[in-house]
């Protein structure tokens, strides 16, 4: 375990448990202080905090096959629960903490726009619980202490959503149906996790790796690997389980969206290429056979069938929320690949995806904040009134159509190459109509922003976009530009990221 | 930095932008704002004239790198430097003709109009200097984005209608048909640079290159090729200044020089010798010509005939691609300049003939010649050159045409393009000739000083550009030569 | 086939308790009804846990801490696995968890709607979007 890239080596020897604990322990403090500004500061440094373990963490884990395990309490794995590293979920971590940072630099003028004065501390705190619990997610060994973890991070989150009702009060509804959903997915991993004790006798993601290489025809792990994947399927709404995201997204806090739409679904994304890839071996026949025969079809048809639903929407968060349906479509794609260019092409969409859904979801709470934007007639003349905001919504737009010199381009190029290489031709098709789809989709919410002219009456009621949500609107905006000309950083992340997941499934 | 053909590469695609700018920051000054998109376009034709004298160095720039093989690149060669020299040097004239234009009919908006104008023209530069498919790619959807506020200008409901049209064509048959082209060109020889002599020579076998021949032909819909035309009539929404430049210059040349930049630096004429595809789409091509024609004759609005119009002769320049012989490709790339000459003019006569009297219709137009003799003789120069009656360039391009024809083994083609100037005659003439007609009833007769003078002076230029491109020739085939023969090079 | 049963009777009944919160969360248009069902079908899964943690012939695994000097475990005693009991005691708190959130939500709901049935929620959306134009 390589030590001190980034902390002095005390702390970066705890990075791995200091990026779960200290929001954990900082949404107390969040919770009691009663100002919505206290909370948002200590959310904030407690993010910021967790960023830095990441960024520790993610330079540990730039050489080849480096893993750091941390062994809580100091019981070593596999009887203890293990903390593991390596250049999958490094990567996964960076992009959640520095989502989470950027979420809230946005989050003060939004949450105060949107969230009663008495509850943004709660808020907060809640959100710190939820980032808190996907940080765990993501970076634990243990298959059990996933499901703890996976459930600290949802049920806050299902406040937030809720927290959205004073808008609409579908959004009571929205997270009423997210919690039904979720529970069951969450169990549904956790009968999945009980067949492979059953089977195994362990709990530790890395002697579970070691043990199954041998129990390739047992049927117990089948069924174990078969509720694995409906349950987390389940988590990050891939298609046909992704009922419940559509109205969570449209009708939760614009916050909440943006910090959503860029992790949550990402982290359980994560927990499949893991545990297919990495826990399953995938030269074990049923993994590909799952993968080949039921996740790829699902995705196509996900691509393909929530890019049309999205074209017949008129609120324009649900119409991005079935778009990030579609999207998790590309990245399920890459994975039923089952090659490892396909799984570093589905690694970079999830973080290209996030680059392009957090200028999207931030630039539509901008234009709810200045104007109370919901439904695309809304949007009308707002190009002329909010030209950066504007331009940042069109950018990211751009990119999710996959125009050339966007990120969103480069993920496509990647998952088009994978799928050449695999001689798949229909999948190229599927990315192509879909991406058609997009563009569809897109020119609706861009011609009422720019081309229709201003309603009477929607110039007196102008309001500044506040600088705050300005700051990492534009950054994120431009991040999409810069990856999309420089795709190499992202590109070596991404690489590294399946050589880590696939090498560690077969190495060991 | 010293002056090096490099530096005139870069310079000119910023240009473009930077007048861009300079229109927006002066937008409330509409005098000024005319003179920086004037200013602009004088200072880019000086550039390209640079540029057009240089070309034989091929010189070329690497922005940066996607991935290898895959890069933003610039690279100079005598067809671009053509197209690049077409599209700046009617621009000036054109936007002389804008000024009197919009302003003659009160339209809104005009920083915009003028600001999306110049990017257009910056992205019509990126598609004519571009210098692998990718950078051609990517100029082109963004000419497909630039132009769209233009064409939706008015921004009624018929406007946005045309507009969405015009723009979902182009875009679906481009990410639908051309993006995978251009991956798959990218998957068969690790690269998308524009290479003399074609790269795909070798690396594909015959069907698999007509497959991609197919798709780059209708991709690449903004060379109207039918069916994938209608978004062109569409299009004819804008004010006619677009349609003038645009659509019978800009956009429309852009998608057919996409073609034949493809054929010869992509395919190669070699290789295009060996696919079946392509005796079928020089079929369709000459299919296209025809039927547009016959279209055309039907149609009594002005532009909506000047439209079908430019849809059978941009598919001279398919057709020119697809035989492939180097007469045929020689004659497809001076029809790219005669028609824009000839079509440019017959717009500015029609837009004149709105901004003057109003009328949108041919059947309204009987006796109007007498009272805009110079408009109406303008045209007449114009329908003649589209004809190809010597002695106007657009002769040339079919002398060059059928001789390709012939030289393929293909007389029915031959065939095709007589009947093709014999049905050009029938749809333009009667213009001429009904405008010089007695007058009809209803016929108000014009007051004078109701035309700008700028606009019936800048199709008169342009009017006395074919003329001169008729004498001109020899130069300009001098100067093609070599992208046609060369490439025989391995 | 007795034997069989019998030999899986308590995957039997785990099954069928499944099965029945699973039909409860999807068949029920009642909120608080969902909730129960959500329940039952967790409950379920405690019990899988439980039941593969017991060894035929194991006794408690209580250690008497006089006996365990020098850490000499007698090699012939058989113990039960305690993990599963541990886990599921977590998975308890964290199904609590759950269901209180899912009643808050159910209490806030019917505040909002007047009713916690799930058409009736339907048609009152309905009839805001039609009142709003959407």
């Amino acid at each position: 375990m390589t030590v001190g890239q980034w902390l002095p080596t005390a702390l970066a020897a705890h990075a791995p448990v200091l990026l779960v604990a200290v929001p954990l322990i900082l949404s107390t403090p969040a919770a009691i202080l009663r100002t919505g500004r206290a909370g948002w500061a200590i959310a904030l440094s407690g993010a910021l905090l967790a960023l830095l373990c990441a960024v520790e963490l993610f330079l540990a884990t730039r050489a080849d096959g480096a893993v750091i395990s941390y062994a809580l309490g100091g019981w070593p794995p596999p009887f203890g629960i293990e903390f593991r590293v390596d250049g999958l979920n490094a990567a996964l971590l960076l992009l959640l903490t520095g989502a989470a940072v950027l979420a809230l630099i946005f989050a003060r003028p939004s949450v105060e726009n949107e969230i009663n004065a008495d509850k943004r501390s709660l808020f907060y705190s809640a959100f710190l619980v939820s980032l808190s619990g996907l940080a765990g997610v993501a970076i634990t060994g243990d298959a059990f202490n996933l499901f703890v973890f996976l459930e600290i991070s949802s049920i806050p989150t299902y406040a937030l959503i809720a927290m959205g009702a004073n808008r609409d009060r579908r959004a009571l509804t929205s997270a009423f149906n997210y919690l039904v959903m979720g529970a069951i997915g969450a169990t549904f991993f956790v009968i999945g996790v009980g067949f492979l004790y059953m089977a195994t006798g362990t709990l530790n993601m890395a002697d579970l790796a070691r043990l199954l290489v041998d129990m390739d025809g047992d049927r117990v792990v089948r069924m174990g690997f078969a509720f694995i994947l409906v349950g987390l399927g389940l988590k990050a709404a891939l298609f046909p389980l992704h009922l419940w995201l559509p109205g969570a997204y449209a009708y939760a806090p614009s916050f909440v969206t943006v910090f959503l739409a860029t992790t949550a679904t990402k982290v359980a994304f994560y927990v499949i290429i893991r545990f297919s890839f990495d826990v399953f071996a995938i030269d074990s026949g049923f993994v590909v056979n799952a993968l080949t025969y039921v996740v790829t079809p699902l995705a196509i048809a996900g691509m393909i069938v929530a890019s049309a639903q999205a074209l017949f929407q008129t609120d324009v968060r649900r119409l991005l929320a079935y778009s990030s349906v579609a999207q998790a479509g590309y990245m399920m794609l890459g994975l039923g690949m089952g090659s490892q260019a396909g799984v570093s092409a589905g690694v970079l969409h999830l973080i290209n995806h996030a680059l392009m859904k957090g200028v999207l979801f931030m630039a539509l709470g901008a234009f709810a904040i200045s104007y109370g934007v919901r439904r695309i007639e809304n949007c009308k003349g707002l190009g002329m009134m909010m030209p950066m905001t504007a331009s940042a919504f069109t950018l990211g737009a751009l990119s999710l159509i996959g125009v050339p010199f966007t990120v969103g381009f480069i993920s496509k190029f990647y998952l088009i190459q994978a799928a050449l290489a695999q001689g798949w031709i229909f999948a190229v098709a599927a990315i192509l109509i879909s991406s058609v789809l997009a563009v569809f989709y897109c020119y609706r919410i861009l011609v009422n922003l720019w081309v229709t002219p201003i309603p009477e009456g929607r110039r007196d009621l102008a309001q500044p976009t506040p600088y705050l949500i300005l700051v990492p609107l534009v950054g994120l905006a431009l991040a999409n530009l810069v990856f999309g000309v420089h795709a190499a950083p992202l590109v070596d992340i991404a690489e590294t990221a399946a050589a880590a997941a696939i090498n560690a499934g077969t190495g060991s | 930095m010293s002056w090096t053909p490099e530096l005139a590469l870069i310079l000119a695609l910023i240009l473009p932008l930077i007048g861009g700018v300079g229109v927006l920051a002066l937008g409330r000054n509409p005098d000024m704002r005319e003179t920086a998109t004037l200013i602009t376009a004088g200072t880019l034709v000086l550039v390209v004239i640079y540029l057009v004298q240089v070309s034989g160095q091929r010189p070329e720039i690497i922005v940066f790198e996607l991935a290898p093989g895959l890069e933003l690149k610039f690279k100079l060669e005598p067809l671009g430097a053509m197209f690049a020299m077409v599209a700046s040097g009617l621009w000036i004239i054109n936007s002389l003709y804008s000024t009197a234009y919009m302003r003659g009919n009160n339209e809104k908006n005009q920083t915009r109009f003028y600001f999306c104008f110049t990017i257009s023209i910056a992205a019509a530069m990126g598609v004519a200097l571009s210098g692998n498919l990718l950078t051609l790619f990517f100029f082109y959807e963004a000419l497909s984005l630039a132009t769209y506020p233009l064409v939706a200008h008015k921004g009624d409901a018929k406007a946005r209608r045309g507009a969405s049209i015009y723009l979902g064509i182009l875009l679906t048959t481009s990410i639908g048909l051309f993006l995978p082209a251009v991956f798959a060109v990218y998957a068969f020889t690790g690269s998308t640079d524009f290479v003399a002599g074609g790269i795909l020579a070798g690396a594909t076998g015959p069907i698999a290159g007509s497959i991609l021949l197919v798709l780059f032909a209708f991709g690449i819909g903004k060379a109207a090729l039918m069916p994938v035309h209608p978004w062109l009539p569409n299009a004819m929404v804008a004010p006619t200044p677009v349609s003038a430049l645009l659509h019978a210059v800009a956009v429309v040349k852009a998608g057919v020089f996409s073609i034949l930049k493809t054929v010869v630096y992509i395919f190669g004429v070699d290789y295009m010798q060996t696919l079946p595809a392509a005796d079928i789409l020089a079929w369709i091509a000459g299919l296209s010509i025809v039927i547009a024609s016959v279209i055309a004759m039907t149609k009594d609005n002005f532009k909506a005939r000047l439209a079908y119009s430019t849809v059978s002769q941009l598919s001279y320049v398919t057709l020119g691609a697809m035989l492939a012989s180097p007469a045929a490709l020689l004659g497809a790339a001076v029809q790219i300049v005669m028609h824009a000459y000839g079509k440019i003019t017959l717009f500015m006569a029609a837009g004149g003939v709105y901004t003057g009297a109003g009328k949108t219709e041919i059947s309204q137009l009987n006796g109007l010649g007498r009272c805009m003799p110079i408009t109406f003789t303008v045209f007449g120069i114009g329908a003649l050159s589209i004809i190809g009656v010597p002695p106007f360039g657009g002769v040339w391009p079919k002398i060059f045409l059928m001789q390709g024809a012939a030289d393929d083994g293909q007389p029915w083609m031959t065939l095709m393009l007589i009947g093709s100037t014999l049905l050009n005659i029938g749809y333009l003439l009667p213009i001429v000739i009904r405008g010089f007609s007695r007058p009809g009833s209803g016929f108000s007769p014009m007051k004078p000083g109701n035309l700008p003078a700028l606009a019936w002076i800048a199709p008169l230029i342009t009017a006395a550009g074919t003329v001169a491109l008729f004498f001109a020739i020899g130069p300009l085939i001098d100067f093609l030569t070599p992208v046609f023969t060369t490439q025989r090079a391995p | 086939m007795i034997e069989i049963v019998a030999e899986r009777f308590n995957y039997a009944v785990i099954i069928i308790l499944m099965m029945v919160g699973l039909y409860a969360v999807i068949a029920t248009g009642n909120l608080i009804k969902r909730l129960v069902g959500l329940s039952i079908f967790q409950t379920s899964v405690f019990l899988l846990y439980i039941s593969i943690a017991k060894v035929f012939g194991g006794v408690p695994p209580i250690f008497d801490y006089k006996e365990l000097v020098g850490y000499k475990i007698d090699p012939e005693v058989v113990y039960s696995n305690p993990l599963p009991h541990v886990l599921i005691l977590t998975a308890i708190v964290v199904g609590v968890a759950t269901l209180a959130v899912g009643l808050a939500l159910v209490v806030r709901i019917r505040e909002a709607y007047g009713a916690i049935e799930d058409h009736a929620i339907a048609e009152a959306d309905y009839a805001f979007e039609l009142e709003k134009g959407f």
